[in-house]
């Protein structure tokens, strides 16, 4: 499949990235392609130009300092997945970026490519939701910080600017007594997600003092279950006490919002949806204090 | 509007000129000839068209040509030496890996890396490792065994 003729620019630095962008109103950002390449072969999208910004060294690798976790728009699902870091201090980053397609896709997909596509069948948008990652974007007016409630709009859909560049994602590192999980039902040949959960539960003592937990998968955005989360808190971290919590996620979701298709309907995603929240719950549970 | 693209592959310097939608798959088999590298579902899923993309394992249909300026790159054909298959070809061989042989190039690629990332897999590590690459003929179990046994052979030695 040929994707529609379009004119290539490969941008040096954000700034000429972003000046390339504000010459080109209908350009998109091109990344690792993983989104954009199928996107573009499909003919769902048609812009005039691709600014490439594969080549800018500083929008690549995580960095961690003063209880934040930066991560720049061109790290890799390869570089999370394998990251000591994240495994220690986000690792629901770490194990989700792991379960993303395949290792040849995990090689080339980035994470600022990800959000910015915004696939609800996507992976990082629930985790990054869960753990409160704050979106670094730069446009003509300047830089802007936006949180995930803000960032993800719905179906592919985000408040990135057509002349903006998600140039990198914030996280605070799982403070003590956290722990974080996400669980994942894979569609068995696409491996996107059908459902995807994400958990992060802070415990003193076997008991939850907060607790965060996103769904992915199901609806056009992600979603907080947050009857979960209040079912949890005060509670003791118990098996009966996560499965019972677990099962009042249906309260978060709207019948009109669920997603279905030909291999998964929204009765039945809806219905096994608390499986995979107990699942993230428990295992959060299980690396918190 | 082409573009003017450097690429090495299989050790062999290439310079040409390419518009920017072509795939770095269709700049493999139709302007350069190496024809090893197969297209299969072209969506990133079935993996016939993986290559090595600067030592690391990259599904080639959804890499613009472009992207690939500069970078090294190793096909199905520059795997074997002057003295022979590699021990991956000779294990997919030996254990009957392979049926058709369309998916053959991209699993072996694939297995090029997951040994790469680790020497000695389970099974169901190599099974995960492989979980890219689609094979319509041998249920996979020839595969498992064939990287296995170019696991044990490699031991110790280059790959």
């Amino acid at each position: 499949m040929y994707a529609p003729e379009f004119q290539y620019y490969r941008a040096a630095s954000v700034a000429e990235a972003a000046e390339l962008l504000s010459k080109n109103p209908d350009a998109k950002i091109l990344a690792g392609g993983h989104s954009l390449i199928p996107v573009l072969k499909l003919r769902l999208a048609a812009p005039s130009a691709l600014i490439d910004i594969g080549r800018i060294e500083v929008l690549r690798g995580i960095e961690c300092s003063s209880g934040t976790i930066r991560i720049g728009a061109l790290t890799t699902h390869a570089e999370l997945a394998a990251s000591a870091e994240l495994r220690a201090r986000a690792q629901a980053l770490a194990e989700a970026a792991g379960m993303i397609g395949d290792p040849a896709v995990r090689n080339r997909g980035t994470i600022g490519g990800n959000v910015a596509h915004a696939d609800p069948a996507s992976d990082l948008p629930q985790v990054l939701s869960c753990l409160g990652a704050e979106f670094l974007i730069t446009g003509p007016q300047g830089e802007r910080r936006l949180g995930a409630s803000e960032f993800f709009e719905g179906l592919m859909s985000t408040a990135l600017g057509e002349d903006e560049i998600l140039t990198a994602i914030e996280l605070p590192e799982a403070g003590a007594g956290e722990g974080s999980a996400y669980a994942k039902f894979a569609h068995p040949a696409s491996r996107y997600a059908v459902i995807g959960a994400a958990a992060k539960v802070a415990a003193n003592n076997g008991t939850c003092t907060a607790a965060s937990v996103v769904l992915g998968g199901l609806c056009p955005a992600p979603v907080r279950a947050e009857a979960v989360e209040r079912a949890l808190v005060g509670r003791s971290l118990t098996d009966e006490a996560i499965g019972s919590a677990s099962r009042a996620t249906a309260e978060s979701l709207d019948d009109d919002e669920v997603l279905g298709d030909v291999y998964a309907s929204a009765g039945y995603r809806k219905a096994v949806a608390p499986v995979w929240v107990r699942r993230a719950v428990t295992a959060a549970a299980s690396r918190s204090g | 509007m082409k573009i003017p693209i450097s690429v090495q592959i299989n050790g062999r310097q290439y310079d040409r000129e390419v518009e920017p939608r072509l795939l770095l798959v269709h700049f493999i088999r139709d302007t350069l000839r190496l024809t090893g590298t197969k297209v299969g579902c072209d969506t990133s899923q079935c993996g016939s068209c993986t290559v090595l993309l600067d030592g690391v394992s990259a599904k080639s249909c959804t890499c613009l040509a472009v992207q690939a300026d500069g970078a090294s790159i190793t096909t199905i054909e520059g795997l074997a030496g002057t003295d022979g298959l590699h021990q991956i070809q000779e294990s997919f061989w030996n254990k009957h890996g392979l049926q058709c042989g369309f998916c053959t190039p991209g699993m072996i690629m694939a297995s090029q890396e997951l040994l790469r990332c680790n020497s000695d897999p389970s099974d169901e590590e190599i099974r995960h490792g492989l979980e890219g690459n689609l094979c319509r003929c041998t249920g996979y179990q020839n595969i498992v065994r064939a990287v296995r046994d170019a696991a044990g052979s490699m031991e110790g030695g280059s790959q």
